[in-house]
């Protein structure tokens, strides 16, 4: 069954294992194209298939192909519950006339599904000028943030499972009132072929790999849950950096605390968020409001604001697809135009939205690199990549010193926002009381809500410490796809926090 | 791709089956397309095919799992290999087996409307950019349109296994959906407004136009509130997500892995008397109804909560021998899985009366007309529930002010109890949970 499309907005912290991909280590000097355009398609019949596509007239053509391959492992109540591999592979086909776009895909990637997929998309092109188009492509690559060293696909299944079944002793292990422990392996593997009657001729090859472990812990008010989860864009060399019984001790130590933990409180309250977390709050409160999508159809509360203060003057919040292992980091985006850093917030005052190809096309401009897609099967369009405030200038300890009473935030756990109005919500997974200028009682799950607009004016400190959050995954319009964020400690003086204590 | 195709390439796989081992194949194809409307022409017009298949291999009590989007003869073979060797690191459970035929039949459902793959391109285009101009047209405040959208999928789907399951089923459905963007000047909302249906002959483009327009302009103005414990009442739409966390806890899978609320609840008061949910995915008003389940088991009506009672919990063929019941037919998953438990169509037993009347018996509320964060706020396993909302406020009996920017928050255990009216309103929705208006009392509102 299909689901009622809607421009809902929302952002999962990372439960979500990517859908698959995997890669080989290429040789830094090797077209990219070379490897993925060849293997999933010649460059000769992209070459028909454009021409194909604007058969009937049209402006623009695209050709997207992609190959996925994925593998997934759990663990659960005390066994493997299940490996899972996974693999998909086809090509959307975009024209798009004036306004007008075209879409449509197939699984089928011999020569004749190539041309039913452009006769398809071509059909909004209808009635349009028509003639012939020769379509000259010029092969491109961008600079990858980073190597892969360690292929998931090369590593055995024994190996991978083997890192599950430490996780959930050690998780087991951090208490006897820990009673239940789930463990999760995921990789992929991503490659994707773009071209385009602009002459663009590109690809990538994205390898992620990520860990989680969630554990419930069972006492006499019930139960609590905690969870932690590690993800970046690259290979097995993932578990050289992470200790995968750290994670689980965290996750089930996150669970243990809470069982101590007093209802949350309600109403509006100053809110200080530890490093990392903070991300969440940046990437609802303006990040979605900043996508030139939501701008040009006046769907966001940032239009019109290009050049004024709409944030405290702390406040320097950049976007950046190049970011080195991040898990929302690429060589180019789903366009074909190369990852940059883009900075949309300097010291307070708007500087750029972030665009795709269409909406960079319509004002006059280059793309930022930000044309994203959940998979060959949808139309890409503006999404952030890692998206980050830069270090202030505070002590973290003296952030939470000087507040008087409020709660710390430690860890989020995703959030919503209606772009429209600007107001936003984000859950706190891990937080606790401040009282007297000192982290006190923890506090049970809930989530706050704010106005983005108003919240960003009312950051009063920003510490130097900044770390990267957790994995997450963005929801937009029914798609998904993989983002970072990242933030040092940072107070908000006002948000309301949605406890069940009166 | 027809039935008798989809049935053909899952035979073909289970044909490479060996003795010692079971394999179920799930197939699915589907073709669907999505005409989007903006400024009186066609942003985008999508067409799409998509097929996948999804083998399930156990053997010596262990599982293991494979999938492909695509059903090329070449990867058919590499995909029930894969699912072969991932069965090898599958820990020995002695509850793994594929389901038989359990003697249930399945009921024959119509959930066919052949207009879906007759109806014309150029008639899905009118209708959204219709609908687009009925959203515009209907109120002055109305500034712009976000999305105007017509959509249809037909959808054909196959369960074969090595036990004797052979199940085969087609859904289609259409969809239209508007999204509003409203001012009176100084404040900007939005509202959403949506039909759906089996074919397009069952869409109401003039109820779609006035919700999305009704939604965006009675928020206009809206503040936010102050901080108190008050009655709610759940919109339609807000009730059948609520219903869907609950069901959320009663699956066989939670409940015997230690994460329910109600593991140890069986036959106990756990709700308010008002309270009977079922979940029935024969009832072919349901959007999400089905003929079978992801196991191709008959699908079939499960009382869950009677009259506040805990009565069962929705079990699939694992969690049912685990747990030494029987399937309640609750195999939910695409073919890019392996079958979890879930609910399909839940309903509660309606009340007698309207939004009005529930509203006009509350001196002090707040109707709840949209929610955010649920994914965040909600944590079905302790049972907190803290959600970002949007409404009107009740006084006297009456609808008043709109209010924003706030959070209304409880836990799932005390909501339950705490519902004091259930409305006659059944709607159904585009998700597995019909709505209705429900009335809770008790609940914190938080905001200034």
């Amino acid at each position: 069954m299909s689901e009622v499309g809607k421009p809902g907005r929302q952002l999962t912290s990372g439960t979500n294992v990517p859908e698959g991909q995997n890669r080989v280590a290429l040789n830094e000097t090797e077209p990219v194209f070379a490897q993925y355009g060849e293997k999933m398609i010649e460059q000769d019949l992209v070459e028909l298939t454009l021409s194909h596509a604007l058969e009937h007239g049209g402006d623009f053509a695209e050709v997207f192909a992609e190959d996925k391959t994925s593998s997934s492992a759990v663990f659960d109540d005390g066994k493997v519950e299940e490996l899972t591999s996974g693999r998909s592979r086809g090509v959307g086909v975009r024209v798009v006339v004036g306004e007008t776009t075209g879409f449509a895909h197939t699984a089928d990637l011999s020569e004749t599904g190539l041309l039913a997929a452009a006769e398809a998309a071509g059909a909004a092109a209808r009635g349009g000028g028509g003639g012939v188009r020769t379509v000259a492509l010029n092969p491109t690559t961008a600079p990858r943030p980073n190597e892969v060293l360690v292929q998931p696909n090369d590593v055995p299944k024994g190996t991978k499972v083997g890192l599950l079944e430490r996780a959930e002793a050690a998780g087991r292990g951090a208490g006897s009132e820990i009673t239940q422990v789930m463990a999760r392996y995921g990789d992929s593997r991503r490659r994707i072929l773009v071209a385009n009657s602009d002459g663009i001729f590109t690809g990538d090859d994205q390898v992620k790999t990520m860990f989680s472990v969630s554990c419930v812990a069972t006492g006499d008010t019930g139960m609590q849950t905690g969870r932690e989860s590690v993800g970046h864009t690259i290979g097995f060399e993932l578990f050289d950096a992470h200790d995968v019984e750290a994670i689980a001790r965290r996750a089930a130590t996150r669970a243990l605390t809470k069982l101590a933990a007093v209802p949350a409180p309600s109403g509006e309250m100053t809110v200080v968020i530890g490093k990392g977390g903070g991300g969440v709050l940046f990437h609802e409160a303006c990040g979605h409001g900043l996508e030139a999508d939501a701008i040009k159809k006046q769907a966001s509360v940032f239009a019109g604001q290009m050049g004024n203060k709409v944030a405290s003057d702390m406040v320097t919040l950049i976007d950046n697809g190049t970011m080195s292992e991040e898990w929302g980091c690429y060589a180019v985006d789903d366009e074909g135009h190369a990852a940059q850093s883009n900075t949309l917030i300097e010291n307070g005052v708007l500087t750029d939205y972030m665009w795709d190809l269409l909406r960079a096309k319509a004002d006059g401009r280059e793309s930022s690199g930000n044309g994203r897609r959940q998979s060959y099967q949808c139309l890409p369009m503006v999404r952030m990549t890692n998206t980050y405030v830069t270090n202030g200038e505070d002590e973290p300890e003296d952030i939470i010193a000087s507040t008087k009473n409020g709660i710390y935030v430690a860890q989020l756990g995703g959030g919503q926002v209606n772009t429209v109005s600007g107001d936003f919500v984000f859950g706190m997974t891990e937080a606790y009381l401040i009282e007297d200028g000192k982290i006190t009682a923890p506090i049970r799950e809930g989530n706050l809500i704010g106005n983005g607009p108003e919240v960003l004016t009312r950051i009063d400190a920003l510490g130097n410490d900044f770390a990267m959050g957790s994995p997450g995954m963005c929801g937009k319009d029914g798609q998904g796809v993989p983002v970072g964020d990242g933030t040092p400690t940072l107070r908000v003086t006002s948000l309301t926090v949605g406890g069940a204590a009166a | 791709m027809d039935s008798e195709q989809l049935l053909g390439v899952a035979d073909q796989i289970l044909g490479w089956a060996n003795d010692d081992e079971q394999v179920e194949v799930v197939v699915v194809h589907g073709r669907d397309s999505e005409v989007r409307a903006y400024g009186g022409e066609i942003e985008s017009l999508t067409t799409a095919e998509s097929q996948g298949v999804g083998i399930r291999v156990i053997k010596d009590s262990r599982q293991g799992f494979a999938y492909a989007g695509t059903l090329d003869p070449d990867v058919l073979g590499e995909t029930l290999r894969d699912a072969r060797d991932n069965a090898t690191f599958g820990t020995p459970d002695e509850f793994l087996a594929l389901t038989e035929p359990d003697g249930v039949e399945i009921p024959k459902l119509d959930l066919v409307d052949p207009e879906v793959t007759t109806f014309p391109t150029e008639r899905k285009i009118e209708m959204a950019i219709e609908l687009e101009k009925m959203v515009l047209a209907g109120d002055p405040r109305v500034v712009g349109v976000e999305v105007a959208e017509y959509a249809d999928a037909y959808n054909t789907g196959a369960v074969v296994s090595t036990t004797g399951i052979r199940s085969v089923g087609s859904e289609t459905s259409s969809y239209v959906v508007a999204y509003s963007l409203t001012s009176d000047g100084e404040d900007t909302q939005a509202g959403f407004g949506y039909s759906v249906g089996k074919g397009p002959g069952a869409i109401d483009l003039d109820k779609a136009a006035a919700d999305a327009v009704d939604r965006g302009t009675r928020l206009l103005g809206a503040t936010k509130p102050k901080t108190e414990k008050l009655t709610i009442v759940f919109d339609p739409y807000v009730t059948a997500q609520f219903l869907s966390i609950i069901a959320g806890t009663l699956t066989g899978d939670v409940v015997l892995k230690g994460r329910s609320l109600f593991a140890d609840r069986m036959g106990e008061t756990v709700g308010s008397p008002l309270i009977t949910l079922v979940d029935d995915a024969t009832n072919p008003e349901a959007f999400s109804a089905t003929e079978a389940d992801g196991e191709g088991l008959a699908t079939r009506r499960t009382g869950l909560i009677e009259a506040g009672v805990l009565q069962s919990f929705l079990h699939n063929s694992y969690t049912a021998r685990k747990a030494k019941a029987v399937s309640t037919g609750s195999a939910v998953r695409g073919y890019s899985s392996t079958p979890s438990v879930g609910a399909m169509a839940l309903a509660l037993t309606p009340g007698t009366k309207s939004q009005a009347e529930l509203i006009a018996d509350i001196p002090n509320g707040l109707l709840v007309q949209g929610v955010s964060g649920l994914h965040s706020g909600v944590n079905a396993i302790s049972g907190d529930f803290s959600t970002g909302a949007e409404g009107l406020m009740i006084r006297n009996g009456e609808l008043a002010e709109p209010v924003r920017e706030f959070t209304i928050a409880s836990t799932l255990q005390r909501m339950l109890l705490d519902v004091v009216a259930v409305g006659g309103d059944v709607e159904h929705l585009p998700m597995s949970a019909a709505g209705l208006s429900l009335v809770v009392s008790d609940v914190t509102m938080s905001g200034a």
